[in-house]
């Protein structure tokens, strides 16, 4: 197969101008270096190191539509919606393909909630200083999405901000196959806190489209971040998605990436541990069946002392699901008192499915407390057996015991209104049910 | 035989021991009172040498020997025991191995050919009996999933193999049923001699029942504020420390 | 008290003097046996494959399969992938055989000088001094030195030799086997000892029958600048049984040694390989000087259904160590074990594991490796799970852990598991941690040296995998564990 990347690269020097045009100047400055980057770099094709399941310069093979000349895609969509999970009492951010449209009735908090564009004017200075800076450029897939993006989320909490929880809604209904290129950028400074909610949909589901990705968050010292990503979308739907994160000391930083239906979907999350007693809670799950292939790739980095990280990532998978797993801790020369673990759990319900798992330790102070665990199997046959003889279905029994699996992930939420509804979008999920919310617009 | 003069300890900077004075002789019990943080649990870490605490002033001899000149394991050899309030766990080692090389050393310090392997057992098998100790758990791993009742009987049960001639119980009734409690007391009582000498730390007036002290201190503060005969316990029991800690504060 | 404390910091300093001292004289086996020995020279290309081949006398296929694995290894590259710092090596400078000359060539008599060394190493190549019956294979450089116990063996049908002889003696059988398990494709280093490999044990179980001994062969590198590339080949036939033990020394040497060897073992039904390794290689000095590379390949095929491979390693020796005993899981119930202590310290690397290739249904394997790093050395886990889809109901349990002894050392656990089925089970359990300081306090408290009691907690923690050496192995490695701990500690 041809180098993917050659098209995009084609594409930006045709439309450099186009591109530039629209965009900040934060942007436009880090595309030379990203470019650079793309000339010689490759996309990883399957069986690379970490892409053992995953083949990303197949992904963005295909001819998609590239928004280059900025026109709205949201011009159709009337956002007259709030979102029916209880007590967030949240205005949500859209972003039909890579269109952002941030309401302007949000109540005054404190934080600025903004388009790239509008942050020129609303916060320049945290823009300049912080796009591009947490992301790691020699990625290609991040110096793909670096070259083409033209706009972004930006959520900056100042200084012992309390943000209202945000919700971020991804989605795509094009007429035609389509790339989006989408960007976050969320700075938290020092005691700031914020929970995010962005969930991504396709409710065309007969086009095919691409979401890039690229997440950026700063986490300020003692600062307090919730970010969960639900991802329910189709099999058409392709996401390569990086999640960058660092933290200063004493933050503490929930990622909850939830796969309840996708199609060709990578995720990779890299944690930059860079302060004192930070701690990290990484959590993942995945729910696969017939067509679809989930694979998360993460890296913790701890490069100081006396930090916690905890991860765990769940899986179900059906049908020909193939699912990945490869996750690394890395503690550093010089972290003592480090408390990592990392944990991998699989239920393989089909014979077509397929699992691989690469849990990684890479350990460098001596003064650590340090483990991981990976388990590929079934469900527990007595059990089943047990309560099947107390009168339950086998498939209820079926049911109930996947719940029980996936439920100290989903018990990891902060937020009670958010971990309910999860609870029961994965019941439906595991009912063959289509995993949506039921009062939800945008599957109507 | 034990002489402690104003001894004061630290752990991370911050004083826990702020002059100790105490003398133990051979044949006495001594018991040791006290609210918690008081500094009782200090006290031992510090005689039997734990490396988190700093001796910044004062002296403790055994026999006339200095005491804080030795590695916590000499301090074994010259007969010091404590009993731990809360008796490690050491997955894949035998209690077997372990009591050999405990006391093996011990005979190589003091110039003794090494017990052979059945004379050892031997002594296993007779010290045994004194804290009514199963074979099974002196064949497990060291305390590893040993009840909280079987670790206590376990610490004296190593106390009878080592002939300790200080030995200092560390709340080791703490955590103990009252049958538990019997066999522990009756095999510490067995063991002593006039040759030795016992400091029990507790904090109730419980363990004192079965193990009858000569002497009882009062731990306050990091300092001893209160000396008396057994009737001082029972004072305590009945009125708690609060007395004490208005007096001493007063 | 000041003086006190001044004490106690001489002391501290005696101690640690003495511990140094005794770190620096704990490698046992580095002397070198002044023997005369026939070297060729260095180098390596087609003629040195044919002479070697023609010092062995060996049969035209032979030399077919050791030209076409040269010509292989000359499309490769040195691979760079493990968590070691290999440097390029040049072959060009290494010669490929030595031969100790026996003063007695009939070989009826041991030369004395040889014999000295075996028994230095404490391997006696005299049967009657064996209390146990073992039966040994010595190797020294690149040539089996003495059998012992073969007729004995012969008897029941069991061929023991080197593998040398089993190309004259049995052609049939090394030609049907060599290169089954581990092709001379397989790898860099597996196509090169393919070309070069000298010598090494060769042995045969037939159907039905339980060795009643303990087969052993002893490696020892003694020439300078000299690669060993020995080759083992042991095939179990249906419900037989055998217990194999390997150990190696090497001399004290200021530059690196190569040694890249291939074991193959093919386990018909119902028949059942231990194989237990206690590798002692020279590690070099205290500032990474010398030491042996070993980049070895070790694999073994369960074939029959019900066949059985374990593998038991005691790794404490070696600059640089590479490799990873592995079982293929062809045969139906076939049950694949790899039990491994793998300990570092000073500047030594190891980088060593197994894989599990689940290819028959209801296969199992078990996984157990126990990581110790002291001093600045790095030592890596490595392993592969691998279940195909039609290998249904298939079991693995993995436990890898890690203990580290110096805050400049590093632990790092690599494993890869793939699952291609839904009635497969697969688990696996790491933990990375330091020593238990409250372990050694209570050891020091009842009166346990500091370094007794390191000794004490290893070993205990290490129990698991030594408990799967055959006894008199096992005290051996035992002692080899604690003497290696020596100074390690700080």
């Amino acid at each position: 197969m041809e180098n993917s990347l050659t098209q995009y690269i084609e594409l930006y020097r045709e439309q450099r101008q186009a591109i530039e045009a629209a965009a900040p100047a934060a942007l436009n400055a880090l595309r030379g270096k990203a470019l650079g980057v793309l000339e010689t770099a490759r996309l990883p094709r399957k069986g690379r190191e970490d892409y053992e399941a995953t083949d990303l310069n197949a992904i963005f093979a295909p001819d998609y539509g590239v928004n280059v000349n900025r026109v709205n895609l949201a011009r159709n969509f009337t956002p007259a919606f709030t979102c029916d999970l209880p007590n967030l009492g949240t205005t949500p951010i859209y972003v039909v393909g890579d269109t952002i449209v941030v309401p302007d009735n949000r109540p005054d908090d404190g934080a600025i909630v903004a388009t790239f564009a509008q942050a020129r004017q609303l916060c320049p200075d945290v823009l300049n200083r912080y796009y591009g800076a947490v992301a790691r450029l020699d990625d290609a897939a991040t110096a793909l999405n670096t070259l083409l993006a033209q706009d972004g989320l930006l959520v900056y909490v100042p200084r012992g901000v309390k943000a209202r929880p945000l919700q971020l809604i991804n989605l795509f209904n094009a007429g035609a196959p389509t790339m989006a290129v989408r960007r976050v950028l969320i700075v938290a400074e020092e005691q700031a806190r914020l929970q995010l909610l962005a969930c991504d949909h396709t409710p065309n589901t007969t086009q095919r489209y691409l979401s890039s990705q690229v997440v950026e968050i700063v986490a300020g010292k003692g600062a307090t971040i919730d970010y969960y990503d639900m991802e329910e979308s189709t099999p058409l739907t392709s996401r390569v998605a990086s999640f960058y994160l660092t933290q200063e000391a004493d933050s503490n930083v929930l990622v909850d990436a939830i796969t309840l239906d996708c199609g060709t979907t990578r995720n990779d999350f890299y944690l930059d541990v860079a302060g004192e007693r930070a701690e990290s809670h990484l959590l993942g799950m995945a729910i696969a069946g017939a067509g679809q292939h989930i694979d998360n790739h993460t890296f913790i980095d701890h490069r100081a002392p006396r930090c916690t990280s905890r991860e765990m990532f769940k899986y179900i998978l059906a049908d020909n699901a193939i699912g990945a797993f490869a996750g690394k801790i890395l503690v550093r020369p010089g972290c003592p008192g480090t408390d990592a673990y990392q944990g991998n759990r699989n239920l393989v319900t089909s014979d077509t499915a397929r699992m691989y798992t690469k849990p990684q330790l890479e350990i460098y102070t001596d003064d650590v407390k340090c483990a991981h665990g990976s388990t590929i199997g079934q469900l527990d046959e007595d059990a089943l057996f047990y309560m099947r003889s107390r009168g339950i279905s086998f498939d209820t029994a079926r049911t109930l015991l996947m719940q029980a699996f996936m439920a100290d992930v989903i018990d990891g939420v902060r937020i009670d209104s958010l971990k309910d509804r999860l609870h029961h979008l994965v019941e439906r999920r595991l009912a063959g049910e289509a995993a949506t919310c039921d009062n939800c617009p945008i599957h109507r | 035989m034990l002489e402690i003069k104003d001894l004061h300890a630290t752990i991370e900077g911050k004083e826990i021991l702020r002059g100790i004075n105490l003398t133990v002789n051979a044949g006495e019990v001594h018991a040791i009172m006290g609210p918690n943080g008081s500094g009782k649990s200090t006290l031992s870490a510090v005689l039997t040498g734990h490396p988190a605490y700093t001796v910044t002033q004062g002296t403790v001899t055994l026999d006339g020997r200095d005491l804080l000149a030795l590695s916590p394991e000499d301090r074994a050899h010259e007969g010091l025991f404590l009993s731990f309030q809360y008796p490690v766990e050491i997955p894949g080692v035998s209690m077997v191995n372990f009591m050999r090389a405990a006391l093996n050393e011990k005979r190589k310090y003091h110039g003794q050919e090494p017990l052979n392997a059945a004379q050892f057992l031997k002594l296993m098998r007779e010290k045994r009996a004194i804290v009514e100790l199963d074979n099974k758990l002196a064949s497990r791993a060291v305390n590893e999933g040993f009840s909280g009742g079987e670790k206590k009987r376990n610490e004296i049960f190593q106390m009878a193999m080592l002939e300790p001639r200080l030995s200092i119980l560390d709340e080791t009734d703490s955590g103990l049923d009252i049958d538990a409690l019997r066999v522990v007391a009756s095999g510490v009582n067995k063991l002593k001699s006039q040759e030795n000498a016992t400091i029990v730390i507790t904090h109730y007036q419980r363990l004192l029942d079965y193990i009858k002290p000569d002497l009882v201190h009062v731990l306050y503060k990091g300092r001893i504020v209160r000396t008396g005969g057994p009737e001082l316990a029972l004072e305590l029991e009945e009125k708690g420390y609060d007395w004490i800690k208005e007096e001493f504060e007063g | 008290m000041s003086e006190n404390l001044n004490d106690n910091n001489k002391k501290k300093a005696d101690e640690q003097d003495f511990l140094r001292q005794a770190a620096d004289e704990e490698y046992q086996y580095g002397f070198v046996t002044d023997i005369d020995t026939h070297v060729i020279p260095k180098g390596l290309n087609e003629d040195v494959v044919r002479q070697i081949s023609r010092l062995k006398g060996e049969p035209e296929w032979l030399l077919d399969f050791r030209l076409k694995a040269f010509r292989h290894w000359l499309t490769l590259e040195q691979p760079a992938w493990g968590h070691v710092n290999l440097a390029p090596i040049d072959y060009q400078d290494i010669s490929y055989y030595a031969a100790p000359r026996q003063n007695n060539p009939a070989g009826k008599e041991i030369d004395p000088e040889m014999k000295r060394t075996f028994d230095k190493l404490g391997i006696p190549l005299e049967e009657q001094m064996r209390l146990s019956g073992m039966a040994v294979d010595a190797i020294m450089d690149s040539v089996s030195v003495r059998t012992t116990y073969r007729e004995r063996l012969a008897e029941l049908g069991v061929i023991f030799c080197s593998i040398s002889e089993a190309v004259k003696d049995y052609p049939d059988l090394v030609k049907r086997y060599l290169g089954s398990v581990v092709p001379y494709t397989d790898n860099f280093f597996a196509a090169l000892n393919s070309a070069v490999f000298s010598d090494g044990s060769f042995v045969y179980i037939p159907k039905g029958v339980r060795c009643p001994m303990e087969l052993s062969s002893y490696f020892r590198i003694n020439a300078a600048q000299t690669g060993q590339f020995e080759r083992t080949l042991i095939v179990a036939d249906d419900d037989s049984y055998v217990s194999y033990l390997e150990g190696c020394t090497a001399p004290q040497r200021d530059e690196n040694q190569l040694h890249a060897a291939i074991v193959e073992i093919v386990v018909e039904t119902r028949a059942e390989v231990k194989y237990s390794t206690v590798q002692n290689w020279y590690p070099g000095d205290k500032m990474g000087r010398g030491g042996i590379y070993n980049l070895v390949t070790k694999r073994g095929l369960c074939r029959g259904d019900h066949s059985k491979l374990s593998w038991t390693q005691v790794e404490t020796g070696s600059a640089i160590t590479w490799k990873y005993p592995s079982c293929v899981l062809k045969g139906d119930y076939s049950t694949g074990e790899f039990y491994s202590v793998a300990l570092t310290r000073n500047r030594q690397m190891a980088d060593t594991g197994t894989k599990m290739i689940h290819l028959g249904h209801h296969t199992s394997s078990t996984i157990v490796s126990k990581g110790i790093s002291a001093g600045e050395s790095e030592n890596s886990y490595r392993g592969m799970v691998k279940v195909v889809q039609k290998a249904h109901h298939c079991r693995n349990y993995t436990q890898c852990d890690s203990l580290l002894l110096s805050p400049t050392s590093g632990a790092h656990t690599f494993p890869v598991i793939e699952v291609h089925n839904d009635t497969s089970v697969v688990e696996h359990e790491a933990t990375t941690s330091k020593i238990n300081e409250d372990q050694i306090f209570y050891c020091n408290q009842r009166g346990i040296s500091t370094e007794d009691a390191v000794g004490l907690i290893v070993n205990g923690y290490a129990k698991d995998v030594m408990s799967k050496l055959p006894m008199e192995f096992a005290v051996e490695a035992q002692k080899l564990l604690s003497l290696s701990l020596e100074g390690a500690v700080g």
